[in-house]
C-alpha cells in the first residue's frame, strides 16, 4: 500500500441510548488539537438532544439498577478490558487532545483502565460499607442500604479528557445510576471514542449517554430537567455554577459541586463520588412469633 | 356502646410559664437587639401562653458570631470524650425534666399528652444519648480517619415535633464538633427555650447552642448569614427549594427534610386488625402533622370495602379534645393557618368528586380542630392524592396487582416514607426494593429510633438524620 493513501476520517457523533446519532440540530463545531491543528468536527448537542438523552437514561436505569451487583461489577470490569485492548488508539487521542507526549498520554490511559478496575470491585462492596443493620430500641429488624439515586447529569472535567471522564462516570454507574454526560467542550474526542467502547462492552445502552457541545447551552437544560435526579458539576466553569445550582433546586436535585482546587486525577480516589449518588433506604419489620 | 370517659387531665402546674422569653445567645437569655416580639398560643384554647422575642438580622448576627467563637475556641478544640459527657448530661436532664417538657409541648403544639409523653420527649433524650456516644468515636464512623466538623450550623426546625426536631438537629451536630444557631418554628418556640435552660444546667459552654426565635424572616437571615457553614432545614418542600436556590454558589452545605405523600399499601393477605391500627397510626398520629405520614392508603381492591368499613368503625373510637387529657387520641391543629390549609384541601377533595367521610365527633368550642376524615373514590389526579395535606385526612385509592401498587405509590415527586402490609415475606422484600422512599415500614408504621437513618428520596429532600448516616450531614466529607 502506498504511503500517500487518503485516510478515512471518523465522524464523531453523540451517544444516546446505545446509538450514535448526529445532533438533531444538525450542528457541529470544530475540535482542535492542543497545537491548534484541526482534529475533527464534533456534534454540537441541542436541548432536544439533552431531553432525548434523559429519556434514554431513565429507560435504562431501572434495568441497570436491577442487575446484580456482581453483574454490574463484571460489566464495569469489561469496560476496563476493552479500554486496555484499544490502548494505542486512546493514547493517540489523548496525546493530540491534551498536548502531552506519548509517554504521559500512555500513563493517563493506564490510569483510566486502573480506575475502572478499582470501581468495578466496589460494585458488590458498597452496600456493605455504606449500609447497616440498626439496633433500634424495640422488637424490629431494621436495616439501611444504599440505592442508586437514578439519573445523574454529569459535566465531565474540561482538562482531563479521558481519565477525568472515566473518574466521574465510573463511580456514578457502578452503583446502578444511569448518566447523561457532557464531555469536555474543547477535548471531547476521547470521550466519544470511549462511548464506542462502552457500546461494545456489555453496558446496557442508555446507561451512559454522551453529549458533546457547549456546556453553557446544554448545562442549564440538564440542570432544570425534572427527570434528572442529581448533578455532578465537576467540569462546570465557576461562572456557571450558581445558575446550575439554582436550576437544580427546582426539583431538589442532589448536587456534587466542582472541586475547590484543580484535581490531579491520577491520585487514588475515595468512595466519595459513589456515595454522592446513592440514597439510603431504611426498612423496618417487626420481630415476633 | 358508651365510650364516655371521665376526664383525666395531666396537671399543667409542673410548667413554670414566664410571661415573656428572650433569645438564647452566647449562653444567656437576652432581649432582642432589633427588638420585636410575638405571641405563642395554645392551639387547643387560643389562650396566649407567652410572648417570645423575634430575632432580627442583628440578633442572628450576634448568635452566629457567638457560635463561631465557641466553635473555634471551646467546642471544636475540645476532645470528643468531653463533648460526649456534655451530651450525656443533656440526655439525662431531658429525662429528668421529661414531664415538664411533655406538658409544655402539648400546651404549645396541641398534640396529645400521650404522644408528647411517650414519644416526643423520650425520643429526644434518646437522640442525645445515642449521638453523645459517637462524639469520641467519629474516626470509626466510616467518613475517613480524621473527620472534621463543618463549623456553624444554622438549623431551622418545624412545629410538628418541636423538641424532637431540635434533638434530631442538635445532637449529631454537636457530637461532630459543630456549634449551632437553632431557629424553632414561630408557633412552637417554648420547648426549645426550655432546652436552652437545660444546656445552661448542663454547663454547656456559652455559644455552642444559640436559639433565635422568630418567623420566616429570622430563618431567612440565618440562611443568608455568611458565617454559617451549613444549613439543615426541616419543613415544606417549597421553602426547602427556596433555601437550596438561595445557597446556590455559596459553597454552604445543605441537608433538607421536606414534605411527603407516603403510600401505605395494604394487600389482601395482610393481618387486617394490625393493618387498621397501622393505617390509623400512619395518618392520625400527631393530627397528621407528620412529613412521613401514610396519607395515601393503597388498598387491594378485593378488601377495599372491608378495610374502609373497619377504619370508620375504629376512627369513631378515637377521642378528640383536650391535649392534656391522657385519654385523648387526636389533639388540636397547630395553627389557624394550618387549619385553613387542611380545610381548603378537603373542600377540593369534595369538589373534585371524591367521597368524604368525617368521624362524627364533637369539636371543642375554642381552639383549632379538624375531625378525622377519609376520602374514598380518590383518583391519582386529585389534589388530595398529590398534595401534602399535613392534617388528619386520609385518601384511599385501590389497586389490583403488586405492580400497580408500586406504580401508584411511586407516582409522586415526593419519596419520604411508605408502608407495606402483607404476610408474605418475599413480597415485602420485593416491594421494599421497588418503592422509591427513604423509609419503608413493613407491617408497622411511623417508627422512629436514633439508630435508624431517616430522610427522603427525590423532592422529599436529601441527607439523613439518625444513625451512623446522620453524622455525615455534620462532617466535612
Amino acid at each position: 500500500m502506498s504511503d500517500d493513501r487518503i485516510g478515512v476520517r471518523k465522524t464523531y457523533k453523540l451517544a444516546i441510548g446505545g446509538a450514535f446519532p448526529r445532533s438533531e440540530s444538525g450542528r457541529t463545531y470544530v475540535v482542535r488539537a492542543a497545537d491548534g491543528g484541526f482534529l475533527a468536527n464534533a456534534a454540537r448537542a441541542s436541548r432536544k438532544d439533552v431531553r432525548d438523552a434523559v429519556v434514554a437514561a431513565r429507560k435504562a436505569q431501572v434495568g441497570w439498577a436491577a442487575a446484580t451487583a456482581y453483574n454490574r461489577g463484571q460489566v464495569v470490569y469489561r469496560i476496563a478490558e476493552m479500554l486496555e485492548d484499544r490502548r494505542a488508539q486512546f493514547v493517540e487521542a489523548v496525546e493530540a487532545g491534551e498536548g502531552v507526549d506519548a509517554r504521559a498520554a500512555g500513563a493517563l490511559v493506564d490510569a483510566a483502565v486502573d480506575r475502572l478496575v478499582w470501581y468495578a470491585g466496589w460494585a458488590d462492596k458498597v452496600a456493605q460499607v455504606a449500609g447497616s443493620s440498626n439496633p433500634v430500641a424495640g422488637p424490629y429488624f431494621n436495616f439501611s442500604l444504599p440505592e442508586p439515586t437514578g439519573v445523574v447529569g454529569i459535566a465531565a472535567p474540561q482538562e482531563s479528557s479521558l481519565l477525568g471522564l472515566v473518574s466521574v462516570v465510573a463511580p456514578a454507574i457502578v452503583t446502578g445510576n444511569a448518566t447523561v454526560v457532557v464531555a469536555s467542550e474543547l477535548r471531547p474526542l476521547p470521550g466519544v471514542t470511549l462511548a464506542e467502547v462502552l457500546a461494545t462492552s456489555d453496558l446496557p445502552g442508555g446507561v451512559v449517554n454522551l453529549l458533546t457541545g457547549s456546556l453553557v447551552e446544554v448545562g442549564p437544560v440538564l440542570a432544570a430537567h425534572r427527570d434528572v435526579d442529581a448533578l455532578d458539576l465537576c467540569g462546570v466553569p465557576a461562572e456557571l455554577v450558581t445558575e446550575l445550582e439554582q436550576l437544580a433546586a427546582g426539583s431538589v436535585k442532589r448536587v456534587l459541586r466542582p472541586p475547590a482546587a484543580a484535581l490531579d486525577w491520577r491520585e487514588r480516589p475515595t468512595p466519595h463520588r459513589m456515595l454522592a449518588f446513592v440514597e439510603t433506604k431504611t426498612v423496618w419489620h417487626p420481630v415476633g412469633v | 356502646m358508651n365510650w364516655e370517659y371521665a376526664p383525666a387531665p395531666e396537671s399543667r402546674a409542673i410548667v413554670d410559664l414566664q410571661p415573656s422569653y428572650g433569645l438564647f445567645i452566647d449562653g444567656e437569655f437576652v432581649d432582642p437587639g432589633d427588638g420585636s416580639a410575638f405571641k405563642t398560643v395554645n392551639p387547643a384554647t387560643e389562650e396566649v401562653l407567652a410572648e417570645v422575642a423575634a430575632a432580627g438580622p442583628a440578633d442572628v448576627d450576634r448568635a452566629v458570631e457567638a457560635a463561631r467563637r465557641a466553635q473555634h475556641e471551646t467546642w471544636g478544640p475540645m476532645s470528643g470524650a468531653e463533648r460526649a459527657k456534655y451530651l450525656f448530661r443533656v440526655a439525662r436532664i431531658l429525662q429528668e425534666r421529661s414531664r415538664e417538657l411533655a406538658v409544655l409541648e402539648s400546651l404549645d403544639n396541641g398534640k396529645p399528652i400521650r404522644e408528647s409523653r411517650d414519644i416526643d420527649v423520650p425520643l429526644s433524650a434518646a437522640y442525645f444519648f445515642y449521638y453523645a456516644g459517637w462524639a469520641d468515636k467519629l474516626e470509626y464512623a466510616g467518613f475517613g480517619p480524621s473527620p472534621q466538623p463543618i463549623g456553624v450550623a444554622g438549623q431551622i426546625i418545624p412545629w410538628n415535633f418541636p423538641l424532637l426536631m431540635a434533638a434530631w438537629k442538635l445532637a449529631p451536630a454537636l457530637a461532630a464538633g459543630n456549634t449551632s444557631v437553632l431557629k424553632p418554628a414561630e408557633t412552637t418556640p417554648l420547648t426549645a427555650l426550655v432546652l436552652a435552660e437545660i444546656f445552661q444546667e448542663a454547663g454547656l459552654p456559652p455559644g455552642v447552642v444559640n436559639v433565635v426565635t422568630g418567623a420566616g424572616a429570622t430563618g431567612a437571615a440565618l440562611v443568608a448569614h455568611p458565617g454559617v457553614a451549613k444549613i439543615a432545614f426541616t419543613g415544606s418542600t417549597d421553602v426547602g427549594k427556596g433555601i437550596q436556590r438561595e445557597l446556590a454558589g455559596t459553597g454552604k452545605r445543605l441537608t433538607l427534610e421536606l414534605g411527603g405523600k407516603g403510600a401505605n399499601i395494604v394487600f389482601e393477605d395482610a393481618p387486617l386488625d394490625q393493618a387498621i391500627e397501622g393505617i390509623v397510626n400512619g395518618i392520625y398520629f400527631n393530627q397528621g402533622h407528620v412529613c412521613c405520614a401514610g396519607s395515601r392508603l393503597l388498598v387491594q381492591e378485593s378488601i377495599a370495602e372491608l378495610v374502609v368499613e373497619k377504619l370508620k368503625a375504629r376512627l369513631q373510637t378515637l377521642r378528640l379534645g383536650d391535649p392534656l387529657d391522657k385519654n385523648t387520641d387526636i389533639g388540636a391543629i397547630n395553627s389557624p393557618v394550618q387549619l385553613e390549609k387542611i380545610t381548603e384541601l378537603a373542600a377540593a377533595g369534595v369538589a373534585e368528586g371524591a367521597e368524604r367521610w368525617t368521624s362524627p365527633c364533637a369539636l371543642p368550642e375554642h381552639g383549632f380542630w379538624f375531625p378525622p376524615t377519609i376520602f374514598t373514590d380518590v383518583s391519582p389526579s386529585h389534589r388530595i392524592a398529590r398534595e401534602e395535606i399535613f392534617g388528619p385526612v386520609l385518601s384511599v385509592l385501590t389497586f389490583r396487582t403488586p405492580e400497580e401498587a408500586v406504580m401508584k405509590a411511586n407516582n409522586t415527586p415526593y419519596g419520604l416514607s411508605a408502608g407495606i402490609w402483607t404476610e408474605k415475606g418475599s413480597r415485602i422484600l420485593w416491594m421494599a426494593q421497588q418503592l422509591r422512599a427513604g423509609v419503608v415500614w413493613a407491617n408497622t408504621f411511623n417508627r422512629f429510633d436514633p439508630t435508624s437513618p431517616f430522610g427522603g428520596y427525590r423532592e422529599s429532600g436529601f441527607g439523613r438524620e439518625g444513625g451512623r448516616h446522620g453524622l455525615e450531614a455534620y462532617l466535612d466529607v
